[in-house]
């Protein structure tokens, strides 16, 4: 009754712009893969159940929760977790915004806002709580969070 | 104080601690991987109140990989910090629901998680008590047998044998019929709410190895790595010597990782598989039932006052629902005791507070231990007792306001430095909301109606009277220091706070003071824990201390090198220096390591500054009055919030919420103003929605994220934050310390603005539109 437990298979996963190969169960979760079996500790497991944000990863620039997609789903897309964000604006915005406490749900924000800014460089103060609402954060009461995405839009606009 | 000039103090020094967490590189406890760590897996129970019939680990066996399995009698004790009434796996019965019957240890997760699903329990049901009102009456149900079996392990608290109650703290000052009779209104408030949680994003996790010399290796994610080893070391009869707590960065912890419990359960497992390291990991779902909660209460408030509006008397009953087990919660009912009136002056003041058992998840510290508890009740109480005087509730709290000169209900002395000043607290959170008594119930044009409520708080540390710190700072070859020190870093700066208090007393810059994030008790000095908001205060004295020990060092050496007297020398700047003609001096990198003159020879040896510092003149509690000194010094504050309700559909939104702190003196501001909107946040995410929903079987129907309802970004209010300094004599620079206090009075003046709004007595938490609903229509009172 046990068996197929450890049933799997070898599969390869675009991770940061890496080819990385890893033999892994059908059932194991994209999250467990990156922190089991790659090191990818940057995303976090905070419910392994899609309700907190903190697993967050992008998978082809999409946030995705990692604990909520099997890794063998995730073969054939681009997958970014927070080791492999080059750009390091939000990170910087998050430092001078003191948008961090215990910094557990950084990661999983950073993707997050990132994605946002991508694919809604004109977001507004709706679209912004709207994608912030996937995401939990217990230290910050959130405040310094939005001013971080706020002033990066800002940043931005006027780079632009 | 005020006329000082600092460099350091009062900067908001970025925290060092932020870049590696903003780029993913900060390694938590379970963020390592280690090759041949076996995994454990709990079986927990489904049951609130049961006898364990059987336990039938046949098929869990059969799981390949499986290499042990434990139950409650491999270690048939109870342990506890205060009293020891929890076996760390339960022993013939079950006392809630979620609590730990076995655990399996597996060459992987997954094998252990499939063996401890296979394990088969056999329950007899007992009586729930789902409770405290229940568990008080004569005739409940026991939930401990053999309570005055059970070993007190801290000075102070009393169960009462063949009852429900783990502890009960009596208050009793003055003289309750000279208060009564000098009072013409008197007003009784009751409050009540479930125990819910501090949902910390990291998990609870614990790795123990047992090496082959005995000693014992303990990483857990936790706010006490002294406490690990203490408590590991008294029920296991293990040195402490030999025992080695790591700690690295804290995902957020709240009160809820300042005691032990998975370290239990790892080091029995990693020795009944001959000292292998074992890992243990919550998965949500554990970390909310299993592990424990924020407390439970029960409270009713009887305030005595004069048509004036003094107080003259306060009769105060707590019921804590501490569950299962008393863990903290039994100086949790204390400390609500040493408090128990809120920071108004009242002469006669008469408190029962119990700690009680229930058959609910068991309940240890959570921020502000006690008091956002106790303020909720209080702070009720005095917006009735406003009403019935026809009194505006901020002028009735100002004219109470306790101050100088004034006792506390333990009958400390209250003096210009042992209390922030709560009259000021008051003025300033009466601008920064704009609270108006003629204005402060409005309609907005769409029919909702937009009010304000404000509460006061106040706190004292309620430490152990032995409470300790030290600090070792070791220096570099380029001059920079290294500072040791056991306070743990869980997001609230502390690191930082305790680098800046160096920095200023050595006139050095901050880049030049390394902390280590990291604590070991093999190499750090003791610290008590990383809790009540004393870290600053206790590790910041420490600080100190190493500082001057560190001074004295380096001016002995260079009134040698510079021919001189110690006492002719200053230091700043990295430079060892004579006060009359700075221009004539030494760096400290030449003379920190040992100094060389020129031909070789060398005076004096590395300098390693210690210090530590220790609370002082603290007593416990008389077991009869309540007489003695619980904390230090009473950190106090004004709260407010608006709120726009929505009378058709009992919604609401949180508009502002606002605090005003007495720091002492705020080191960092930016910290500081960041502890305070967390701290607001986690109170207000309490009191509009978190609970644990029990059935009447004592089950909870709601352990996971997804049904614990938490506050999200877009609920968030306009956080407003203001800070007075009332130096406290003792504390470093001033200051006060603040980590718990943002939460303390949000419950409070949320509660008291809705029930402004809706024109109804909001007595229970959380206060979701259906309770709102319920107690406007008179659907529904508390029990
Ligand atoms: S861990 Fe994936 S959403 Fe919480
Ligand atoms: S900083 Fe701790 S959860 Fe967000």
């Amino acid at each position: 009754m046990i068996q197929n437990m450890q049933a799997g298979q070898l599969i390869s996963l675009a991770i940061n712009d890496q080819v990385k190969e890893a033999y892994v169960r059908n059932s194991d979760t994209l999250l467990y893969t990156l922190r089991e079996q790659f090191g990818l500790v940057g995303a976090k497991p905070g419910c392994n159940n899609g309700d907190c944000g903190s697993c967050t990863v992008l998978v082809d620039g999409i946030p995705i929760n990692s604990c909520h997609i099997l890794s063998v789903e995730a073969v054939g897309h681009k997958i970014t977790t927070i080791e492999g964000l080059t750009d390091s604006t939000i990170q910087q915005a998050f430092i001078g915004n003191w948008a961090i406490q215990c910094g557990y749900c950084t990661p999983g924000y950073i993707l997050n806002i990132y994605a946002l800014i991508q694919t809604y460089p004109d977001a507004d103060d709706a679209m912004i709580n709207e994608w912030l609402e996937s995401n939990i954060c217990r230290c910050t009461g959130y405040q310094e969070i939005k001013e971080a995405v706020k002033n990066t839009l800002i940043a931005r606009k006027i780079n632009e | 104080m005020k006329t000082e000039s600092y460099t350091v103090i009062g900067k908001s020094v970025p925290r060092v601690d932020m870049p590696d967490k903003a780029f993913g590189r900060t390694k938590y406890t379970n963020d390592v991987t280690i090759p041949g760590v076996l995994h454990a897996k709990l079986h927990t129970s489904t049951r609130a109140h049961a006898v364990i019939k059987s336990i039938n680990l046949a098929k869990a066996w059969e799981v390949p990989g499986v290499r042990a399995i434990l139950t409650g009698d491999a270690f048939p004790f109870p342990v506890g910090p205060m009293l020891a009434d929890r076996p760390p796996l339960a022993v013939n019965k079950v006392r809630y629901c979620g609590e730990p019957i076995a655990v399996v240890v597996a060459d992987n997760i997954h094998q252990a998680k499939k063996a401890a699903t296979l394990i088969d329990v056999e329950y007899e049901d007992l009586p729930v008590v789902n409770s405290p009102a229940e568990a008080m009456k004569s005739n409940a149900q026991l939930i401990h047998e053999n309570l005055s079996n059970y070993k007190v392990q801290v000075k102070g608290v009393y169960p009462t044998p063949n009852t429900n109650i783990a502890n009960l703290t009596k208050i009793r000052k003055g003289n309750m019929q000279t208060g009564w009779e000098a009072s013409d209104i008197t007003i009784e408030s009751r409050v009540s709410f479930t125990p819910a949680d501090h949902a910390a994003l990291e998990t609870r996790c614990a790795r123990v190895e047992i090496l082959s010399n005995g000693r014992v290796m303990v990483y857990s994610s936790t706010q006490g790595p002294f406490y690990v080893r203490k408590l590991l070391s008294e029920f296991f009869h293990i040195d402490a010597g030999m025992i080695s707590v790591q700690t690295p960065l804290v995902g957020g912890a709240f009160g809820g990782k300042g005691t032990v419990q998975l370290e239990f359960i790892a080091y029995l497992a990693s020795r009944a598989v001959g000292g292998k390291m074992v890992k243990i990991e919550n998965s949500r779902e554990e970390d909310l039932i299993m592990s424990p909660v924020h407390i439970g209460l029960d409270a009713s408030v009887k305030l005595g006052a004069t048509k004036d509006g003094k107080l003259k008397a306060a009769e105060i009953k707590f019921l804590f629902d501490s569950g299962a087990y008393s863990d903290t919660g039994a100086g949790i009912s204390k400390a609500a005791a040493s408090d128990c009136t809120g920071p108004y002056a009242i002469e006669n003041v008469h408190c029962d507070s119990y700690c009680v058992y229930t058959n609910h998840p068991y309940a240890t510290s959570f921020r502000g231990f006690g008091h956002p508890e106790l303020t909720f009740a209080v702070e009720k109480a005095m917006d009735k007792l406003a009403a019935r005087l026809q009194v505006d509730p901020f002028e009735l709290r100002l004219l109470n306001a306790i101050g100088p000169g004034d006792t506390t209900p333990t009958q400390v002395n209250l003096n210009a430095s042992n209390i922030g000043d709560v009259s000021s607290c008051l003025t300033k959170i009466r601008n920064l909301i704009g609270w108006n008594p003629n204005k402060n119930v409005q309609t907005t044009r769409d029919g909702k109606i937009r009010t304000k409520g404000i509460s006061c708080f106040w706190k004292t540390s309620s430490t152990p009277p032995n409470a300790t710190a030290g600090a070792v700072l070791t220096f570099n070859t380029d001059g920079s220091i290294n500072l040791n020190c056991a306070a743990v870093e869980l997001g609230q700066g502390t690191k930082t706070v305790l680098g800046q208090i160096l920095a200023e007393k050595l006139k050095m810059d901050t880049k030049d003071i390394h902390v280590t994030l990291e604590v070991n008790t093999q190499y750090d000095p003791h610290q008590w824990k990383t809790v009540a908001s004393s870290t600053t205060m206790i590790a910041g004295r420490a600080v100190l201390a190493a500082a001057e020990d560190a001074i004295k060092q380096l001016k002995n050496v260079g009134s040698t090198v510079l021919k001189s007297s110690p006492e002719d020398l200053d230091i700043a700047k990295g430079r060892i220096f004579l006060k009359d003609s700075p221009e004539y001096g030494v760096k400290i990198t030449d003379v920190a390591v040992g100094y060389k003159y020129p031909n070789g020879n060398t005076v004096g040896g590395l300098v390693v500054g210690n210090g530590s510092y220790n609370v002082r003149h603290l007593t416990p509690l008389d077991p009869e009055t309540g007489f003695g000194k619980p904390g230090p010094q009473w950190g106090v504050g004004a709260q407010a919030v608006e709120v726009e309700y929505n009378p058709k559909d009992y919604t609401y939104k949180i508009v502002k919420a606002a605090t005003v702190l007495d720091a002492g003196k705020v080191i960092n501001p930016q910290a500081a103003i960041g502890q305070m909107r967390g701290g607001m946040y986690l109170g207000l995410s309490w009191a509009t929605r978190e609970s644990f929903t029990f059935d009447d079987k004592g089950i909870v129907l709601n352990p996971q994220l997804r049904t614990y309802d938490i506050l999200r970004a877009s609920e968030t209010p306009e956080y407003l934050v203001d800070f007075v300094e009332t130096p406290l004599v003792d504390g470093p620079y001033g200051a006060r310390g603040m980590g718990e206090y943002g939460v303390i009075g949000m419950a409070g003046a949320l509660a008291n603005s809705l029930s402004a709004a809706c024109a109804a007595d909001l007595n229970q938490l959380p206060l979701t539109p259906e309770l709102i609903w319920k107690l406007v229509e008179g659907k529904g009172d508390v029990q």
